[in-house]
């Protein structure tokens, strides 16, 4: 906190924790120690209250609240170990993951570990149903795996891209991202910037490479090493994170909290690397 | 004009300015992550000109587009300036404190009436005035450009029309306002801060100043070469005359890239020796004598680049280079060493320690600093500074710092160099695709679903009025030489205006056509205005 900012203080699970002010009640869980689980949730993108499953018990209030958009006030008193939230976050997961292939979605199955929640429990629930768009070299779109997050809707609007290739289309089940009419990725408005991918926390959307390698069941998180370096392209600085396994680059990404960036880049930076391995596009 | 060669802006004040003016620039194109800032700052409010003759994907987010005839920038910003004075909007106050030289400038844009400027640039009196009165008017304001202003034979001279909009009314040396160059390649700002430039040593010391130049003779333990040396246009004509026999070239692809490009390959090819250091066998690898296979720097090597924003920041090894590819600097070492110097052994932050010890704007850039904050912006003057975010505010101290107030330098319009003829009838002009970069070197290597190549774009009614279809191959021909092109209708552009890139020098010789006409002050070749002729080659199939 610099000298400037205004400090909030508030209670979690006991605790007082100060925050500058404008942070969310989800600033102040992290700042004391108290992980959250979240979904819809991006450090770089604007809270839409899509999943629910960051809510809290607020002293006061009748409901329980998202706190990954709630400001903090002076004196809030906040509880997020209780019964009700426990049992709120739960069901957020099994209804979010019910029908839905979450079997590259790491990070939910974890909060799904830990707070007891099966999204599998339902019978015969309903599916997408969809057949996997591998419709160019850069983007695979499987949305089987999607959730409904919202998050790479707000990566290609207003939050970073300003290019609205996507949308949520359709209501209820039938409720599904789309671009405009439904046409191919190539050809809609997307620029492939990646930062739709890169937001996703199911893997619904993924880079061809990263699916490839699955395919041949060649996918190593463990082995791979994650450099940061600046892109060799234009002159704006972005800082790129290079994700290589056996000395080969197969996925990039960008820090959320770099000043150039904000986890975002531009087709260039996410996918003009493969000259670094001598291949060229015939 | 202010002295070292920066933009004066960071990328977060363009969230928080008033008033942006994108000239000469498809930032949404060629700067996508910086457009993001700026594109913040439009939502925060801030209204948006575009000066293009092109209505560019960047036009497209602007309150107003101005889209002047090609290469009248210079008549546009002294009829701004001129609106300006007459409607009694200049800051008086900076004017005479901060400058030197204004009615030098106000004598020589008085002829730049609205009425003269809008005949001169095609635009309508309105969208001038709009554009002198809001910028003289916001609270802060930053005036952007990229190659559309300094790819022409009167470089300087746009870029000094611009600066001395900003000494009218005080946008520079201020939080939000500013004088912005948006740099086209990762390390071009970085070259010329390492001293990359034929005047210059690291830091913009000068090389003919003796105290600047006795600091490295002392470290380094040899006399220097006073006299400035020659830039890339002018080694160009010394290989003409026969002066230049041999020549070293790292990390460039001149066989491709250079303007009329048909004469350049003839001089390259003429040469007694060429030396060239690449990571690829570009073109020009292919005509020399000697090639040095280099490492990728920026994914195989350690060091630093540095920014648009002057921001140096770290690039990092993440994969071993094929081969027998080194990096650059043990290539010169090892040179070095062939020609009995002993080096020692290079080691990236011993290299860097070294720069910040001869280059005070670098001196509290230390590795470490480096590292733990994301990159630091010169200048950075000592350990404790905190890096400069923007520069210039010494125009609003009281004593100015000690330093001498800043100068207008008045210059005067004259358009393109290569004018329209009967045999010529249209004008080119060059740029860079999203997806693309320069000569494809690199940005060939991916499979882009949003790459087309590189078309001829033209209006609708131009090419109808040449039998041509969207799609139909044409001969496009400049006083230089000829290419067969596919024709692509854009509505981008105004009718005798059409447009290019040069991604594909394999599929299109696109720089057979460019002019080398160049601009004295600043040795860059005027890309950006040649004049051509298209006739309708068989159309392709469907």
């Amino acid at each position: 906190m610099t000298s400037t900012e205004v400090a909030v203080t508030i209670s979690v699970d006991g605790n007082d924790v100060a925050v500058p002010e404008g942070s969310t009640i989800l600033d102040a869980c992290t700042a004391a120690g108290v992980e959250t689980p979240t979904i819809c949730y991006g450090p770089n993108l604007t809270p839409v209250n899509a999943c629910r499953v960051c809510v809290v018990e607020l002293e006061g209030s009748r409901t329980l609240v998202p706190s990954c958009s709630r400001p903090v006030e002076e004196g809030m008193v906040v509880s997020t170990d209780s019964d009700r939230v426990n049992h709120s976050r739960k069901m957020v997961l099994e209804f979010l993951g019910s029908g839905v292939d979450l079997s590259e979605a790491d990070e939910l199955n974890e909060w799904s570990a830990k707070y007891g929640a099966q999204p599998d429990r339902y019978e015969n629930p309903e599916r997408m149903n969809e057949e996997i768009k591998i419709q160019d070299d850069l983007y695979v779109r499987d949305y089987d795996k999607c959730v409904l997050c919202y998050k790479c809707v707000s990566a290609c609007g207003d939050d970073a891209q300003h290019t609205y290739a996507i949308s949520m289309s359709g209501r209820g089940f039938g409720a599904r991202i789309a671009t405009e009419f439904d046409v191919t990725l190539p050809d809609s408005a997307c620029v492939y910037c990646g930062n739709c991918v890169a937001v996703c926390p199911t893997n619904a959307l993924q880079f061809k490479t990263e699916f490839d390698l699955r395919q041949v069941a060649n996918w190593r998180p463990e082995d791979q090493t994650v450099t940061t370096t600046v892109c060799s392209y234009c002159g704006v600085g972005c800082n790129l994170e290079l994700h290589t396994q056996d000395e080969r680059i197969v996925k990039v990404t960008s820090p959320d909290d770099h000043s150039v960036t904000w986890g975002n880049l531009c087709i260039k930076g996410r996918f003009g690397w493969q000259y670094v391995h001598g291949d060229t596009d015939g | 004009m202010f002295g070292a060669g920066g933009g004066t802006s960071s990328y977060t004040e363009i969230e928080e300015t008033d008033l942006i003016v994108l000239w000469g620039s498809n930032a949404r194109n060629a700067h996508p992550i910086f457009f993001h800032h700026l594109l913040k700052g439009i939502d925060n409010g801030a209204k948006m000109f575009a000066v293009d003759p092109r209505r560019t994907s960047s036009a497209k987010f602007a309150d107003v587009w101005l889209g002047l005839n090609l290469g009248s920038d210079v008549a546009l910003a002294n009829g701004i300036g001129r609106e300006i004075i007459a409607a009694g909007l200049a800051n008086k106050e900076f004017i005479a404190h901060s400058t030197q030289g204004f009615e030098a400038y106000k004598e020589n844009v008085e002829p730049y009436t609205l009425e003269f400027t809008s005949q001169l640039t095609g635009l309508p009196e309105d969208a001038i005035r709009e554009l002198a009165h809001d910028y003289a008017t916001a609270e802060s304001a930053q005036i952007l450009w990229t190659l559309g202003i300094t790819e022409h034979h009167n470089a300087v001279d746009n870029v000094l029309a611009l600066c001395s909009l900003a000494l009218l009314t005080g946008h520079i040396g201020r939080w939000g306002s500013g004088l912005v160059p948006l740099r086209g390649q990762n390390n071009v700002q970085g070259g010329g801060d390492m001293g990359s430039l034929p005047n210059k040593l690291p830091g913009f010391q000068n090389i003919d100043d003796d105290a600047a130049r006795g600091k490295f003779e002392a470290t380094w333990g040899v006399d220097l070469n006073p006299v400035p040396g020659k830039h890339l246009t002018l080694m160009f004509e010394a290989m003409e005359r026969g002066e230049i026999k041999a020549a070293y070239v790292l990390g460039e692809n001149p066989a491709d890239s250079e303007a009329d490009i048909q004469h350049a390959r003839k001089l390259l090819s003429g040469l007694d020796l060429l030396v060239v250091q690449d990571i690829f066998m570009t073109r020009t690898a292919e005509m020399a004598d000697v090639v040095l296979p280099a490492s990728v720097a920026w994914a195989e090597s350690d060091g630093t680049v540095t920014s648009s924003e002057r921001r140096v920041q770290r690039v990092r090894a993440a994969v071993p280079p094929p081969g027998e590819a080194r990096h650059d600097v043990d290539i010169l070492f090892d040179l070095a060493s062939r020609m009995g110097h002993d080096w020692g052994t290079p080691d990236p932050e011993q290299l860097w320690d070294e720069l910040r010890s001869l280059s005070p704007m670098h001196l509290g850039m230390s590795w470490d600093r480096l590292e733990e904050t994301g990159g630091l912006q010169w200048p950075c003057p000592a350990l404790d500074h905190p890096g400069s975010p923007f520069l210039h505010g010494w125009l609003w101290a009281d004593d100015l710092e000690g330093r001498e107030p800043a100068p207008f330098i008045p210059v005067v319009h004259q358009g393109p160099k290569e004018e329209l003829t009967e045999e010529f009838p249209l004008r080119l002009t060059t740029g860079r695709a999203l997806d693309s970069y320069n000569t494809g070197v690199q940005s060939g290597g991916f499979s882009s679903p949003i790459r087309y190549g590189d078309a001829l774009d033209m209006h609708e009614t131009d090419a109808q009025r040449l039998g041509l279809n969207d799609g139909d191959m044409a001969l496009v021909s400049s006083p230089r030489g000829s290419v067969e092109m596919r024709i692509r209708i854009d509505d981008s552009l105004v009718e005798g205006l059409t447009f290019t890139t040069f991604h594909f020098p394999d599929l299109v010789d696109t720089n057979v056509l460019t002019t080398d006409a160049w601009d004295k002050k600043s040795g860059t070749a005027e890309f950006k205005a040649a004049s051509i002729r298209v006739e309708p080659l068989v159309a392709a199939e469907a």
